[in-house]
């Protein structure tokens, strides 16, 4: 099976990723060099497109710029070695931390809501008697063809209580205290539900696909067993395709990490999203109205280490389960 | 299963370092006798185009490309990215006055004292003079237009709710407080904590000096009497309700000026233009006046403004001086620019002799212009930091959250917090700073 499976929407745009080598089939090649120069390809832009980068940001991680006196003037600006600074000073920033608690918050709410609905969806499209499935599958998935920055201004519009034909259904059915979702403690509410209304879509399908890979004898047989449709829901659809369920999981994790486009979109419109809501914003912060190129790509830096380490640690705890069938 | 994770952290970063190392074109110009000697502009007045045409016609010699960009923050990245990348800089480039101290620090721009004529100075306002050449003999931009704040008014709810236009801050919040009483859907006005430079605008008319340079070293002087005069005076208004708490520039906002909620507006001489597309409909229903002073003290601040300014990358800084010398104070030129771009020119007596005609939005109030020049004269002197977008980001982060808690403490301890986070920045920067 060959699915690009990508993270629902989060800030950026996807960076390619190549299939383990070490996988390939373990078969003797004549010449030594044929395999390598079929790697080439995959190396090169390897090399050009994440390993430079990555290795370059490493090094600005590890520098500052400093001024002399007023700083006006040609000379006045020298590029120093910073040392473990760039790091420290992020660590105890508390503005920092306190992103990524909030974002840390977010994903509380966002992915367990967001996989428990699309699980849903998908075994409900998968049921027998589940009419209108073509279009029930296309109208879920719309919302992820809508690109965050818009999904996110069309939310905002309908947030903003002046604006809102929400509130204005609300005002003529005489409740005047409903609270706008911009206001601070529940912005959080209003980031996740851009984000579970673009991605429950994405991740359904994936997990749709999955259940169609089930050969229907096993429900045949369940179903002479006299197991009812909830039942084989429960016990077989859901454990088969728990590599699925346990993929969607990890890659939403990582998109709940990388969450920017949201809250920056709808920050012009409220007080309650500040310059560094997710740690994300903090960075472009630091590198584009800071200037601070090398504060924000030691900041990169620990957001990359920290996603790995959890997304390694989650696969540790799951592997047997998730892969077990592919080993 | 092949699949593709996302690394967008790293890789967003690092491909920005990138660009900041290797992407550069080579822009720079010859200039040799024969050909005629090209020089490109970045700038985003729309329009702006059309004006250099005419230069262009009656200057074979000199000839100006104009590069459109999407707007005063983005360029200015997209120049010190160059800057940093040693090419790829036009000759010109319009600057805001606020970003200048800026990119003198990142050694962007020329000085062009000895290019520009003598006479020049004297065509604008002391403070706007100031700006460009940061109160030093350097000169390092020539200014374009200014954006003297003014006090734009619902004059028909003002009758209505039989309301006087106030003159000073005292009775600006009597007004505020009566037409909110009057009708509690109204509001004289928001603070809007999206806006810093509407706030440093406002700090400016009560004389706040944010920086100001000591010797060899900055001074920071944010969390003072003047600026803590107006966020206490801000801060009571939030906090008994009189006035709006939410930002401008909202869809909310644009909807409140159209539908009366939002019956006045701090806004700037540009507020025309802003009026008129957000809210169409009440055209003409508006009037100007100059800003309410401290009891009485005539001053004025300023809100936006740009000027014309020559990179340090220019190989043709002569040329390209008397291009933007010509641009902001010939008479032609101005008229173009006041016609196609719609800026309220900097120069003194070039506003006057062309600006007689209220704009179309105001064509009630046929005095608009006297108003505005009025409000430009009494621009009180302000100086720049080179961390302006540092202490601005702060002003977005500390307001709102003052502005949520609608209290005078939170409004007193959001500018402490900007003094701060300002002056850590200078000295982690390695700025010499004085205290």
């Amino acid at each position: 099976m060959t699915a690009t499976v990508d993270a629902p929407r989060g800030a950026t745009p996807p960076a390619p990723r190549h299939p383990p080598a070490g996988r390939s089939p373990k078969r003797r090649v004549k010449g030594a060099l044929t395999p390598w120069l079929m790697l080439t390809p995959g190396i090169l832009l390897f090399a050009v497109f994440m390993a430079a980068p990555i290795f370059y940001t490493l090094l600005l991680s590890f520098q500052k710029e400093q001024v002399k006196g007023l700083g006006l003037g040609g000379d006045s600006r020298t590029r120093e070695f910073a040392g473990l600074e760039n790091y420290v000073a992020t660590f105890s920033d508390p503005e920092f931390l306190a992103s990524v608690a909030r974002v840390l918050l977010y994903g509380l709410i966002l992915v367990p809501t967001m996989l428990g609905l699309a699980l849903l969806f998908a075994l409900l499209l998968d049921a027998r008697r589940t009419g209108a499935k073509g279009f029930s599958r296309v109208s879920i998935f719309l919302p992820y063809a809508v690109p965050a920055v818009i999904s996110s201004l069309l939310w905002g519009f309908l947030y903003l209580p002046a604006v809102s034909p929400f509130y204005w259904i609300f005002e003529q059915l005489g409740w005047d205290d409903v609270p706008s979702l911009l206001s601070p403690g529940l912005v959080v509410f209003a980031i996740a539900n851009i984000g579970l209304w673009g991605g429950v879509g994405f991740n359904m399908i994936v997990m749709y696909t999955s259940l169609k890979a089930v050969p229907s004898d096993i429900y045949e047989a369940a179903r002479i067993d006299g197991a009812s449709e909830v039942q084989i829901a429960w016990r077989i659809k859901v454990p088969i395709i728990m590599p699925a369920l346990i993929m969607t999981a990890l890659f939403s994790m990582i998109a709940t990490l990388q969450v920017f486009a949201e809250p920056t979109t709808l920050r012009p419109l409220t007080n309650s999203l500040s310059t560094s809501w997710s740690p994300l914003m903090f960075v472009y912060r630091d590198a584009f109205t800071r200037d601070d190129i090398y504060s924000a790509a030691a900041t990169s830096i620990i957001i990359a280490l920290a996603t790995f380490a959890i997304s390694f640690l989650f696969l540790r705890v799951v592997q047997r389960r998730a892969f077990g069938q592919e080993d | 299963m092949r699949s593709t994770i996302r690394m967008g952290a790293v890789a967003a970063i690092a491909a920005a370092a990138l660009i900041m190392t290797g992407c550069s074109a080579d822009g720079a110009s010859e200039g040799t006798a024969d050909d005629p000697i090209e020089l490109t502009y970045w700038a985003w007045a729309p329009n702006l185009d059309k004006v250099v045409d005419l230069w262009n016609e009656e200057h074979p010699e000199i000839q100006v490309t104009v590069n459109k960009q999407d707007g005063g923050d983005p360029a200015i990245t997209k120049l010190l990215t160059a800057i940093k990348a040693g090419s790829g800089a036009p000759d010109l480039i319009q600057a805001e006055y606020q970003k200048i101290p800026t990119l003198v620090a990142s050694d962007a721009l020329a000085d062009i004292a000895e290019s520009v004529g003598d006479d020049v100075a004297g065509q604008f306002p002391e403070g706007v003079w100031q700006s460009v050449t940061l109160g030093s003999d350097a000169v390092y931009a020539v200014p374009q237009d200014t954006g003297p704040m003014m006090f734009f008014y619902r004059a028909d709810l003002f009758e209505q709710y039989g309301l006087t236009v106030p003159t000073t801050w005292d009775e600006y919040a009597e007004t505020a407080r009566a037409l909110h009483a009057a009708d509690p859907t109204k509001y004289l006005g928001t603070f809007s904590a999206n806006d810093a430079g509407w706030f440093a605008g406002l700090s400016q008319q009560a004389k706040a000096e944010w920086w100001s340079i000591d010797g060899d070293s900055w001074g920071v002087g944010i969390d003072e009497e003047p600026t803590q005069k107006v966020a206490e005076y801000w801060g009571g208004l939030v906090a008994e309700g009189a006035i709006d708490n939410k930002p401008m520039y909202t869809p909310e906002w644009n909807a409140a000026l159209n539908d009366g909620s939002q019956a006045g507006w701090l806004g700037a001489v540009w507020g025309p233009g802003v009026l008129s597309g957000n809210a169409a409909d009440t055209a003409g229903l508006w009037e100007a006046a100059t800003l309410p002073t401290w009891d009485g003290d005539v001053s004025n601040g300023n809100w936006g403004g740009s000027s014309t300014a020559v990179t340090s990358q220019s190989k043709n800084v002569d040329a390209a001086t008397e291009f933007a010398t010509w641009l902001n104070t010939d008479p032609e030129a101005v008229a173009a620019l006041v016609e196609q771009t719609g800026i309220y020119p900097a120069a003194t007596d070039a506003a006057a002799s062309i600006l007689t005609e209220a704009p179309e939005f105001f064509s009630n109030q046929p005095d608009f212009y006297d108003v505005a020049a009025e409000a430009a004269q009494a621009v009180a002197p302000f100086t720049y930091g080179p961390n302006v977008n540092v202490a601005f980001s702060a002003y977005n982060d500390e307001f709102a959250k003052a502005a949520e808690a609608k209290s005078v403490d939170a409004f007193l301890a959001a500018v402490t917090a900007m003094q701060k986070t300002t002056i850590d920045d200078l000295k982690a920067g390695g700025f010499s700073v004085s205290e």
